[in-house]
C-alpha cells in the first residue's frame, strides 16, 4: 500500500452524500376516487357543500370553510377564467415541464375555489388576467387531472 | 401573564454554505452567542425551544432529537415548533408563553437552516398525486399571488426593485447578512432574469446557511437592557377555500390586530419593524395586510420604510438578504428585540422604543408576530 493509499484511507470523513428514495402507491380515496373516474369520462365533476353551498373541484370530503361533509356532486365546465398566472422560466431538478410555461390559477365555470394548471397554445407574453381559457383533453384514459393536458384561450389561439 | 424579556440575543454569520460547521455546531453557535450576551450558561436554562423549516428540506426527521446535545438540552424540556415558514416566529412565540405562563423561568430558543445540505427548491417543487405537475418552488407558488396584488393596487413595477435595493442597503449595513450588495442599482434589479414572471432574480431572496438563538426570561434583572415581549400573536387559515384573499390573507390581518391589541400600541407608534420579505413585492402587501400603511406600494414609493423614514421596515436587510428558512422568522423577532434594546449597531434605528417581529409561512397560511419595547409592561 502506497502512502498516499494510506492517507485516503485515514483522513478523517467531514461530509459524504446520502440520497435517499422513497417509492409509494397512493390510493385514492373514495371523493377523490369519484373525481378520478369522471376524469376518464372527460368529465370534471365537483362537489357542492350543503351549508354554505360553494363548489370545489377537485371535490372536497369536507368543506373547508363549513366542516361538513359534501355529497352532492356537480357537473363543472370544460371552460373557465384566469383568476392570476406566472410564468415559470426558472429550470429545477424534478422539473417535469420545460420552462417557459405558464401557470394559472383558473376559476372553472360552476366552482368556486380556483384550480392550479397550465396554460397552453400561447405565447406566455399573451396571458392575460380574466383571460377565458378551456380544457384540452388528452385522449389517454389517464385517472389524474393532468388528462386535461393544458388550457388553451378559449375558442382556439387568438 | 408575567412580564418576559428578550436578555440574551445570538445568530450565526448567515451564508450560502457553511461547510466549517456540522447543523449541532451550527445552532450551538447561535445559542452560545445568545447565553454569552445573557452572562449565563446551559446549566441556567431551565427548557429549550426549536424551531426550523419542515424535516424534508434536509432530510434529518425530528432533527430536535439528535440536536439536543448541542443545545444543553439533555434530561430538560425540550419542544420543537412546525410551521412552515414561519416557524421561527411562532417558536419565539412558544418560548415567550412557557415563561409567561409561570412554567419556565428562562428559556433558550433557536431556530436554524441548512439550506447547503438540501434542496428546498426541489422540496417545495415535488408533484401531488392526480393533479398536473404545476408545483414550481416557493416563487412559483407566489408570483400569481404578486401579480393579483400588483394588478389589484396597480403598483409600477418598480416598487418591487425599489424593495430590492433598499433591503440588500440595509443589509450591507449588518456584517451577519448573507448577500452583501452595498452598490445594487435599480437598473440592475429591472435588468435581472424573470425567474418566476413577474419576479426577477434579484427580487428574491438567497438561500442560506444559519440560526439565531435568544434567551428569554421572567428575570432581567441581570440585564441593562432587556427587550419586553408587549405582544404575541399565531393565527392560520386554510390553503384553500372558497374566497379565499391570498393577497391580503385574513388570518395575517387577525394576527397583526391581536399582537397590537395585546401589546396596547397602534401600528402608528411602532419605531421600525422586521417583516417576513422572501420576495420584494411582499413587503408592501404585508404593509397593507398588518395595517402599517393603507398603500404599501406608495409607501415604498415614498421612502417611508427606509432607514431614516417614517417607519423603517428591515433595517437588518431581512430575508431578502438572508434566508436560513426556520431561522428566517426568528430573525425577524431577534432583529426586532435588538432594535429596542439598542444593539443594532450600524444598522441601528435611533431611539427605537417598539418595534414588530413578524413571519409568514406556508400559502400564506400561518402568521406569527410578537411586539417588543424597552419599557417593563
Amino acid at each position: 500500500m502506497s502512502d498516499s493509499d494510506h492517507t485516503h484511507e485515514t483522513a478523517p470523513v467531514t461530509r459524504f452524500k446520502a440520497p435517499t428514495r422513497l417509492d409509494y402507491t397512493v390510493t385514492a380515496a373514495a371523493v377523490t376516487a369519484d373525481f378520478l373516474r369522471h376524469i376518464l369520462e372527460q368529465r370534471l365533476v365537483g362537489r357542492r357543500c350543503p351549508v354554505c353551498a360553494k363548489v370545489y373541484l377537485p371535490p372536497r370530503g369536507v368543506c373547508p370553510t363549513c366542516a361538513v361533509r359534501c355529497h352532492e356532486q356537480v357537473e363543472a365546465g370544460h371552460a373557465g377564467t384566469i383568476d392570476t398566472f406566472s410564468v415559470v422560466r426558472i429550470p429545477f431538478e424534478g422539473q417535469v415541464l420545460e420552462p417557459p410555461y405558464v401557470c394559472a390559477r383558473i376559476l372553472i365555470d360552476g366552482t368556486d375555489a380556483p384550480l392550479l394548471h397550465i396554460v397552453g397554445e400561447i405565447a406566455p407574453e399573451e396571458v392575460t388576467l380574466g383571460m377565458r381559457v378551456e380544457a384540452v383533453w388528452d385522449d389517454r384514459p389517464l385517472p389524474t387531472l393532468a388528462r386535461v393536458r393544458y388550457f388553451r384561450p378559449e375558442g382556439g389561439t387568438p | 401573564m408575567i412580564p418576559t424579556a428578550v436578555i440574551g440575543i445570538g445568530q450565526t454569520r448567515h451564508a450560502a454554505k457553511r461547510p466549517d460547521v456540522s447543523m449541532p455546531g451550527l445552532v450551538r453557535e447561535a445559542a452560545l452567542r445568545a447565553l454569552e450576551d445573557a452572562g449565563l450558561t446551559f446549566a441556567d436554562i431551565d427548557a429549550v425551544v426549536l424551531g426550523k423549516a419542515p424535516d424534508m428540506f434536509e432530510g434529518v426527521v425530528q432533527p430536535e432529537l439528535f440536536l439536543a446535545e448541542a443545545l444543553g438540552a439533555v434530561g430538560k424540556p425540550m419542544f420543537r415548533v412546525h410551521t412552515a415558514g414561519s416557524v421561527g416566529g411562532s417558536t419565539a412565540v412558544v418560548a415567550a408563553h412557557h415563561v409567561s405562563s409561570g412554567v419556565h423561568k428562562r428559556v433558550l430558543t433557536v431556530a436554524y437552516e441548512k439550506q447547503s445540505e438540501s434542496n428546498a427548491m426541489w422540496a417545495l417543487s415535488q408533484p401531488f398525486p392526480f393533479l398536473p405537475p404545476v408545483s414550481a418552488g416557493a416563487g412559483g407558488y407566489f408570483a400569481p399571488v404578486i401579480r393579483a396584488y400588483i394588478d389589484r393596487a396597480k403598483a409600477p413595477d418598480h416598487i418591487g426593485w425599489q424593495v430590492a435595493v433598499k433591503d440588500r442597503q440595509h443589509g450591507a449595513l449588518n456584517p451577519c447578512a448573507h448577500l452583501q450588495l452595498p452598490d445594487i442599482t435599480l437598473e440592475q434589479v429591472k435588468a435581472s432574469p424573470l425567474l418566476w414572471d413577474p419576479i426577477r432574480y434579484l427580487e428574491t431572496c438567497p438561500s442560506s446557511d444559519g440560526a439565531v438563538a435568544m434567551v428569554l426570561s421572567s428575570d432581567a434583572s441581570t440585564c441593562r437592557n432587556p427587550a419586553w415581549v408587549l405582544g404575541t400573536s399565531v393565527r392560520s387559515e386554510p390553503l384553500l377555500f372558497a374566497g379565499r384573499d391570498e393577497v391580503n390573507p385574513r388570518a395575517g390581518q387577525l394576527c397583526g390586530a391581536d399582537c397590537y391589541a395585546e401589546a396596547g400600541v397602534t401600528p402608528d407608534q411602532l419605531d421600525c419593524a422586521e417583516l417576513y420579505v422572501p420576495f420584494s413585492w411582499y413587503e408592501p402587501m404585508w404593509l397593507e395586510n398588518l395595517g402599517l400603511f393603507e398603500s404599501g406600494w406608495r409607501a415604498v414609493d415614498a421612502g417611508h420604510t427606509k432607514l431614516g423614514g417614517r417607519l423603517p421596515i428591515n433595517p437588518s436587510g431581512g430575508v431578502m438578504c438572508s434566508n436560513p428558512i426556520g431561522a428566517s422568522g426568528m430573525l425577524r423577532f431577534a432583529e426586532a428585540a435588538r432594535q429596542v434594546r439598542g444593539t443594532a449597531d450600524a444598522h441601528q434605528v435611533d431611539g427605537a422604543r417598539l418595534a414588530m417581529g413578524h413571519a409568514y409561512g406556508g400559502g400564506s397560511q400561518f402568521f406569527a408576530a410578537w411586539i417588543v419595547g424597552s419599557t417593563r409592561p
